[in-house]
């Protein structure tokens, strides 16, 4: 017990509900902590739950067991269910799972869980469950257990067929997810981003779509030139992208269950960054038929364009608004490129960034609260933060060619792309930074990731 | 390899431009004559693009008027090629403007459009790998236009000339340094 506290106080701070990221705390700690708490308690309502607050860095990671699944039956090889999801919580950057060789005992069911073990190794919350097979399915009965509180969050059982036993990992890792922050998982989503190989004078792009940790692969789309900026339909079945396969920049939508490809833009000068709106209707897109790089939204069942920028220097990088009524671009018109906000389609824009000469590719959290962007400091390039609301700034990443923040849909994770031994890899961080997790790759550059929407 | 030829040739119109005076390269070019020099050691990067232009100038004092006029003669020919050798044009990070050092010789290739009116041009316009794809693309388009509006004001027409940008896509080297960056911050043309 006393270990448990002291890694509270060290780690965390207590808050009520209203303030974020949140996990249960339950009465027996009330008493443990009540001096702590005191203050707290008296300007709160008897029956509000309190609640803990995980600061920032990886050092406030949650420590979780997730003990190997047992299986009985016929089981699939290859994948481990347990791996996989203790993979997804690590990525996430709030929770740290026990190592599996560190553990005293390998329950599956609660019958056979003694809270005091996990105790002792200083986990607050535990996983276990078992597979089985039933038919033709593989099914998974799992339990999620709040060690200090002796008490159990979830049970619930799965299932999937034998050759998707990732997705029903990720399944798992999003019950969990939730159950603990009370935030819908991200880790049934997906992730579009390319591919450059490089080697005897060639150069080969990859347009691929993976599993969020990167498995599942699969190439929808190769060339010998360039494809750039690839951007999720709102319902997560198409992309859209730019692709140089005619020796000029296009726009293309590209449905991903039929493969079916359509050339939207192709107008002479730039046809670039395309962000589809949040009913699906239309896309933002850069072009310069009319002299310089713009701003348009075309409607994608008729192919009109509505211009929504005017002015002669680089205007670029739309990205839209959480319900799609204003928009977010970069623009140089200030000398260096900086970002700035229409509030609405026709109104003026608002800059809103200052601190440094370079700060472009802005992305909207899901809430719409920040905005996520890349940002040049001494020299070097990160990813930044800000509070649109009070214009607060947040260097995020350490690295220096850090590129293509996109966040993920349930706005508690960001990936982006930064040199790593002189290659493109990407990287997946909390939303408040810290803890980086990077993304195996197979071979070559990886680039441009798009974060898929919750897939419906 | 390539960068090796463009050294010499840079070398080579630097040197002959010193002994032609610069004299035919056009009214707009006097004040840049010998800007060159100073403008591409200034450029930290570019520098091993440009090595040797410092050591490279011919004295010509000890020339007789006969020889000086043979040399001169030879040069204009000599020049015209050179001149037309030289297919890329470098820019400083995050602008388009033209450098002093690129005048010439895209004045040079104006004239050959302009005599030449049934031969097209690509103008490719690139960025290095710093900074956002789509801004970067913005930017290599913004190069190739300042380098197709240049050839055209000096006398090739708007139909000889397309321009396309990769912006970061395509770099010339590999590799994050100062030097890697410079070489690939440009406009090449390519002759159709």
């Amino acid at each position: 017990m006393t270990m448990d506290i002291e890694n509270m106080t060290n780690h965390t701070q207590i808050e009520r509900r209203q303030q974020g990221r949140h996990y249960a705390l339950r009465c027996q700690w009330l008493r443990v902590l009540m001096p702590v708490l005191l203050l707290m308690a008296m300007a709160t309502p008897a029956s509000s739950e309190l609640l803990i607050r995980i600061t920032e860095g990886v050092d406030s990671a949650i420590p979780l067991a997730v003990v190997p699944f047992s299986k009985t039956g016929n089981m699939p090889g290859g994948d481990d269910v347990s791996d996989i999801v203790r993979d997804d919580l690590t990525m996430s950057g709030e929770f740290k799972p026990l190592s599996p060789e560190r553990m005293l005992s390998l329950p599956s069911r609660s019958d056979d869980v003694y809270y005091r073990d996990w105790r002792l190794l200083g986990q607050r919350f535990l996983l276990v469950g078992e597979l089985s097979q039933q038919g033709d399915r593989i099914q998974a009965r799992y339990e999620l257990f709040d060690v200090n509180g002796e008490r159990r969050l979830l049970g619930e059982t799965a299932t999937a067929t034998a050759g998707d036993m990732r997705g029903l990992a990720h399944h798992i890792s999003d019950k969990v997810y939730e159950a603990l922050t009370g935030e819908k998982g991200a880790f049934s989503t997906k992730l579009a981003y390319v591919t450059l190989e490089t080697g005897g004078g060639k150069r080969i792009y990859k347009l691929q779509v993976s599993d969020v940790d990167g498995k599942r692969a699969r190439v929808r789309l190769e060339s010998d030139e360039p494809i750039l900026s690839p951007t999720w339909s709102p319902d997560g079945k198409s992309l859209a992208y730019v692709s140089f396969e005619t020796g000029r920049p296009a726009i293309y939508t590209h449905e991903l269950s039929s493969g079916k490809r359509t050339r939207v833009a192709s107008f002479p000068g730039l046809n670039s960054a395309p962000d589809w709106s949040p009913d699906g209707k239309s896309l933002l897109v850069t072009l310069s038929k009319d002299g310089n790089a713009e701003i348009y939204k075309m409607d994608l069942a008729s192919k009109s364009l509505k211009r929504l920028t005017n002015h002669w220097s680089i205007d670029t990088e739309g990205s839209w608004d959480a319900d799609g009524r204003g928009l977010l671009f970069t623009s140089d018109r200030s000398g260096g490129p900086q970002i700035y906000h229409k509030e609405t389609e026709n109104a003026e824009p608002r800059r809103l960034t200052f601190d440094s000469s370079y700060n472009a590719r802005p992305r909207f959290s899901p809430d719409g609260k920040h905005i996520y962007y890349v940002h040049q400091r001494q020299g070097a390039f990160h990813i930044a933060r800000m509070n649109i609301e009070t214009g607060n700034e947040t260097v995020l990443t350490r690295t220096g060619l850090d590129e293509s923040p996109s966040v993920a849909p349930n706005g508690r994770m960001v990936i982006y792309s930064t040199q790593q031994n002189g290659e493109s890899v990407l990287t997946v961080m909390s939303a408040e930074g810290g803890a980086n997790y990077v993304l195996p790759s197979a071979s070559g550059d990886v680039r441009e990731p798009a974060w898929s929407p919750f897939m419906q | 390899m390539m960068f090796t030829m463009r050294n010499k040739a840079f070398a080579l119109v630097l040197s002959l431009g010193f002994i032609a005076g610069c004299s035919s390269t056009g009214d707009t070019m006097e004040d840049d004559g010998f800007g060159i020099d100073s403008s591409a050691t200034g450029q930290s990067g570019g520098s091993t693009v440009y090595d040797g232009t410092d050591g490279s100038g011919v004295s010509s004092s000890g020339l007789t008027d006969s020889e000086r006029m043979e040399a001169q003669e030879r040069a204009s020919q000599a020049e015209v090629q050179a001149l037309r050798d030289i297919t890329t044009f470098y820019f400083d990070f995050d602008t388009a403007e033209i450098k002093a050092e690129s005048r010439d010789v895209l004045a040079a290739h104006a004239r050959y459009l302009s005599d030449n009116p049934g031969t097209q041009v690509r103008l490719e316009g690139h960025s290095d790998e710093r900074g956002t794809t789509e801004y970067n693309l913005a930017l290599g388009e913004r190069r190739a236009n300042a380098v197709q509006r240049f050839l055209i004001v000096n006398g090739a027409s708007r139909g000889q000339l397309e321009t396309v940008s990769y912006g970061e896509e395509k770099p010339a080297v590999s590799g994050s340094s100062e030097s890697a960056w410079a070489q690939n911050r440009r406009v090449e043309m390519i002759f159709q």
